[in-house]
């Protein structure tokens, strides 16, 4: 399937963006992948039958304090990295915080922006910064329909079949997140029938392991999700929320949060709580950026590359 | 003069004394002090946890973190939606009991105002 004169080439020159790791996961075993394909054939989305996906996350447009007062600013090169790849991604999956605020004219700024994506297909999940309205009502008003209004939702795309849940809006005691019954219900009944070797791509804000609990960095009932998901050969969680890269694998389960567009925050348990983490402005461009998913069906295994804006 | 003219002059003398020896206080004389009902958050904690005012009177919270926090009540009373920083929110406790209350975007801070 890998072409050896194309490989060869590829090699000599690296991928589009700043520093990135490009890796992929075959029945549980991590081995290094090259970008031969990605650049082989510029205008395709889907390159020799490998759909590549786009994860951008913690937009969280309204924000305007020390540590980013432009957060519509680096959104903006956001895309224009987007829009630059030499492969095009053939949909785009927003993991929430696309508002700071819940405020109307900041959904209606961010969908702005996100219009100038190249990638017409949207797809997204809310975070908690997108709910503080308690139902959620400017956030579903935009985005509910293809969840009828529950939050979460699948579809499929290229063989992959894509799983959008929520977890902000039924949190524990503790303060970790939560799917809550009836979530956990729909899933094991969604997954149910397909077969083991159907990839599947599951997105939700919040992680979906135990990261750091004092500071809610979590979901209470994660366990019995990750249970309906075990048998499957090939899973990838998206995850944000931290406004940082921490990625964690589990026999056939890659778990994965992704970086702001907006802001850092500080690495767990380092300082008061998980506040805006101002840094030196010309560090700022390195801790920010997005994360492009490849999944294969044949054979298979999926693949994750974290890009920054500089 | 007479010795209760002297008098009356003595108290009416002592009265504007004692007002003028009075400090000032900053802002308005209000019957219920606002500040005394003050709760912030900052650190991501409700500061302080637990505050005991009487019924009829107001409680203002305000935001000192970078991050945003809500003021939610366990039971559906008050909410604030998100306060960014240095937003306030304020709430009249009109009924005596014990309410809790936690931020909604980081549901680890926890709080109470006990009204008497």
């Amino acid at each position: 399937m890998l072409d050896q004169t194309s490989r060869r080439g590829a090699l000599k020159c690296l991928a589009f963006g700043g520093a990135g790791t490009l890796f992929v996961l075959s029945g549980g075993v991590l081995a290094p992948l090259d970008l031969a394909l990605a650049s082989s054939r510029k205008t395709a989305s889907a390159v020799g039958g490998i759909p590549l996906f786009l994860q951008i996350s913690d937009t969280h447009i309204g924000f305007n304090k020390e540590a980013n007062p432009d957060v519509a600013g680096t959104l903006k090169q956001t895309i224009g990295l987007v829009n630059a790849m030499p492969v095009r991604p053939a949909l785009t999956i927003h993991t929430g915080d696309i508002t700071h605020l819940s405020k109307p004219q900041e959904f209606d700024a961010a969908a702005q922006l996100m219009s100038g994506l190249n990638i017409t297909e949207l797809h997204t999940v809310p975070g908690e910064h997108d709910v503080t309205d308690g139902a959620g009502t400017e956030y579903f008003s935009r985005f509910g329909k293809a969840s009828a209004d529950k939050g979460y939702y699948s579809f499929d795309h290229s063989g992959v079949h894509f799983v959008g849940l929520v977890n902000v809006m039924n949190f524990k005691p503790n303060g970790l997140g939560g799917f809550g019954n009836e979530q956990l219900a729909w899933l094991k009944q969604d997954l149910e029938g397909r077969g083991s070797s159907t990839p599947i791509v599951v997105f939700a804000h919040m992680p979906m392991w135990t990261i750091y609990e004092p500071w809610g960095w979590g979901t209470g009932d994660a366990d019995q999700a990750t249970s309906y998901l075990k048998r499957f050969g090939s899973v990838t969680v998206l995850n944000g929320h931290i406004h940082q890269i921490v990625q964690k694998v589990e026999g056939n389960i890659t778990f994965h949060t992704a970086r702001s567009t907006a802001y850092p925050q500080p690495s767990a348990g380092v300082g008061p709580g998980p506040g805006p983490l101002k840094v030196a402005s010309d560090l700022l461009p390195k801790m920010l950026g997005i994360t492009s998913i490849k999944v294969l069906s044949h054979p298979l295994s999926a693949s994750l590359n974290d890009t920054t804006l500089g | 003069m007479s010795p209760g003219h002297s008098m009356r002059n003595f108290f009416g003398a002592l009265a504007v004394s004692l007002l003028l020896a009075v400090p000032p206080t900053s802002g308005s004389a209000a019957a219920d002090a606002p500040q005394a009902n003050a709760v912030v958050m900052k650190n991501f904690d409700f500061s302080p946890m637990s505050l005991t005012i009487k019924a009829g009177s107001s409680v203002t919270w305000k935001n000192l973190d970078g991050e945003p926090h809500t003021v939610t009540s366990v039971d559906g009373l008050f909410r604030s939606g998100a306060l960014d920083q240095n937003d306030s929110f304020t709430f009249k406790f009109d009924k005596p009991g014990t309410y809790k209350y936690l931020c909604s975007i980081h549901p680890r801070m926890m709080a109470a105002i006990i009204v008497t």
